[in-house]
């Protein structure tokens, strides 16, 4: 009887909290896309804004995530990737490798606003790109690769040993046992990784603050030397930072809703992939 | 009767991983073209010392290693031959079938792309090898399938052609059957007994049937020593070890 009623109260309780989750979720989500939905248009997405952003679209938003997205991606992936490599595959388990795994262990929980600080002095100002897309680029960059190199050398972790061995077996050398086996059998683990890092690198706006990020820019136009601007920037310009708050409102839940909508797209690749790859 | 040539022998070897000592003071010489059985209680060596002769544990770092491994009298450590070139002349089928994630065709190839030979011969080779391990026949009209997807028995004989179409000397194979059923066993044991013409094998078993079926000669070791090793019938029916008598005989192990 009592370990019924201990059962009931335990169930109960993790049932509540999974609930509460939901809850929020879908309160969020509710007024997001109730409020946001009204203003989404073609005409939002693909127009610049106007008559001092209380009008118009978002286009130089968009391009400005995608571009500086893009760009965390090109610079993040290779280092993330190889390091990774290096760490399962080469590196012994001594106190380096394990203090090198304990430090990128803490990058991830550094605040953003932190790797802003960073990028502003190293790449702004110690490289002198100035504020620009590709500073921020590499700023987030930076804030991306912890994760990737966490992601990768879990997917690589779980390639079996006896799949290197194979490839050793018939003459491979270590590098082509990775590159030719350990490397595709891991591939969709390591994209889902690095997917699901840039849907998070795209919601930041701390990162991007000091580094490139721009209130307004009328000619989107991805010049990498150029500053930007960026939809999670935007959207707490529109609801924060603006003289006619209440009159811009209805953009503000658009571009929230638009922003989501680019993180959700990114997830559901991440979700594609690993779909993909299990069923074949 | 005549000396039968000796392909591969270890002199005097000790292993160890790490502080513990897993091979001690080991002695072996496997006669060319024949097949050499390695038995012994689990934990005893075997799969060690087989890994041992194709140098599998060069990446395993506190493997430490003493003594001298030859192959047709040159030195396997230390000496003219790399790594890679150890394990083209000497290939190595494991317990576990581990076909690589790729299909059939890619397979059998890919040890001969990544060994040079020359892709006008390529094809041909892959086609002999499936012929050789007897799997031609069941799957020449998929050769594009993933190996993943071939049955337990036919992924271990497709391990074995991609292991024969690198025409190694030595073939080294690590308990192939332990994973398969009677049949695909007697399939195994039927192709290794043909493959004993052209190569010289060591197959570590734990069943006595099977070695007593297929081995020549028969080594028998013993927490990380050999105590006994002969032709398989004197190893069976007239060992001079107690320890071996009782292990043949089943009394332990
Ligand atoms: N990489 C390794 N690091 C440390 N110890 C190891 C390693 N590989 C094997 N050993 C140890 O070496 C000993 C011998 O193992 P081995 O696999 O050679 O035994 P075996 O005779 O093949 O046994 P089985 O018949 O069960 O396959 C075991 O005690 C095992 O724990
Ligand atoms: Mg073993």
């Amino acid at each position: 009887m009592k370990r019924k009623l201990q059962f009931i109260a335990e169930w109960g309780s993790l049932l509540l909290s999974t609930a509460a989750v939901c809850c929020f979720l879908v309160v969020i989500l509710w007024d997001i896309i109730g409020k946001g939905l009204p203003v989404l248009s073609w005409e939002f997405l693909s127009s610049l804004p106007t008559d001092g952003m209380t009008k118009g679209g978002i286009l130089p938003a968009i391009v400005g995530t995608v571009s500086v997205t893009l760009i965390t991606a090109i610079s993040a992936t290779p280092f993330g990737v190889c390091c990774a490599i290096y760490l399962n595959e080469y590196a012994q388990d001594n106190w380096l490798t394990r203090s090198i795994r304990a430090s990128i262990r803490n990058l991830a929980g550094v605040p953003s606003i932190i790797y802003g600080l960073f990028g502003l002095a190293i790449f702004v100002q110690a490289l002198q790109l100035g504020t620009s897309l590709l500073a921020a680029g590499l700023t987030l960059g930076l804030l991306s690769l912890p994760y990737i190199i966490t992601t990768t050398e879990e997917a690589l972790r779980r390639v079996p040993a006896s799949t290197r061995e194979a490839a050793l077996a018939v003459g491979a050398t270590q590098l082509e046992s990775i590159r030719d086996m350990v490397l595709p059998s891991a591939i969709s683990g390591i994209l889902t990784g690095v997917v699901l890092a840039l849907s998070r690198a795209a919601g930041e706006t701390a990162p991007i603050l000091f580094t490139g990020v721009a209130f307004y820019i009328n000619n989107p136009s991805g010049a990498l030397n150029q500053e930007f601007m960026a939809l999670p920037y935007h959207l707490y310009m529109l609801s924060t930072q603006h003289q006619a708050i209440a009159e811009v409102r209805p953009l503000a839940y658009g571009t929230a809703l638009t922003l989501i909508i680019v993180v959700f797209l990114l997830n559901f690749t991440a979700f594609y992939i690993r779909y993909k790859h299990r069923s074949k | 009767m005549i000396q039968e040539k000796i392909k591969l022998a270890a002199h005097d070897v000790n292993l160890w991983f790490g502080q513990k000592q897993i091979l001690k003071h080991i002695d072996v010489t496997f006669p060319e073209r024949k097949i050499t059985a390695l038995i012994g209680p689990s934990g005893c060596g075997k799969s060690t010392l087989l890994r041992a002769f194709n140098r599998m544990h060069d990446l395993v770092p506190d493997a430490r290693i003493e003594g001298r491994f030859l192959l047709d009298n040159t030195d396997l450590y230390g000496g003219p031959l790399s790594a890679t070139q150890v394990r083209q002349r000497i290939g190595m089928v494991f317990q576990k079938a581990n076909p690589f994630p790729k299909s059939i065709y890619d397979n059998v190839v890919y040890g001969l792309k990544i060994n040079g030979v020359p892709k006008e011969q390529q094809h041909e080779i892959v086609v002999r090898s499936l012929q050789e391990s007897y799997l031609w026949e069941e799957v020449k009209d998929e050769l594009n399938k993933p190996a993943v997807r071939l049955s337990g028995g036919q992924q271990q004989r497709l391990c074995i052609a991609r292991t024969i179409a690198l025409r190694p000397e030595v073939i080294l194979m690590d308990e192939p059957c332990s994973a398969l059923d009677p049949i695909s066993t007697a399939k195994i044991e039927e192709l290794i007994l043909k493959l004993k013409e052209e190569y010289t094998i060591v197959i570590v078993t734990h069943s006595m049937q099977q070695a007593q079926r297929i081995a020549d000669k028969t080594v028998f070791m013993y927490l990380g020593e050999v105590v006994e090793q002969g032709p398989t019938a004197s190893i069976f029916n007239n060992p001079q070890q107690e320890l071996t008598a009782n292990y043949v005989h089943g009394r332990f192990g």
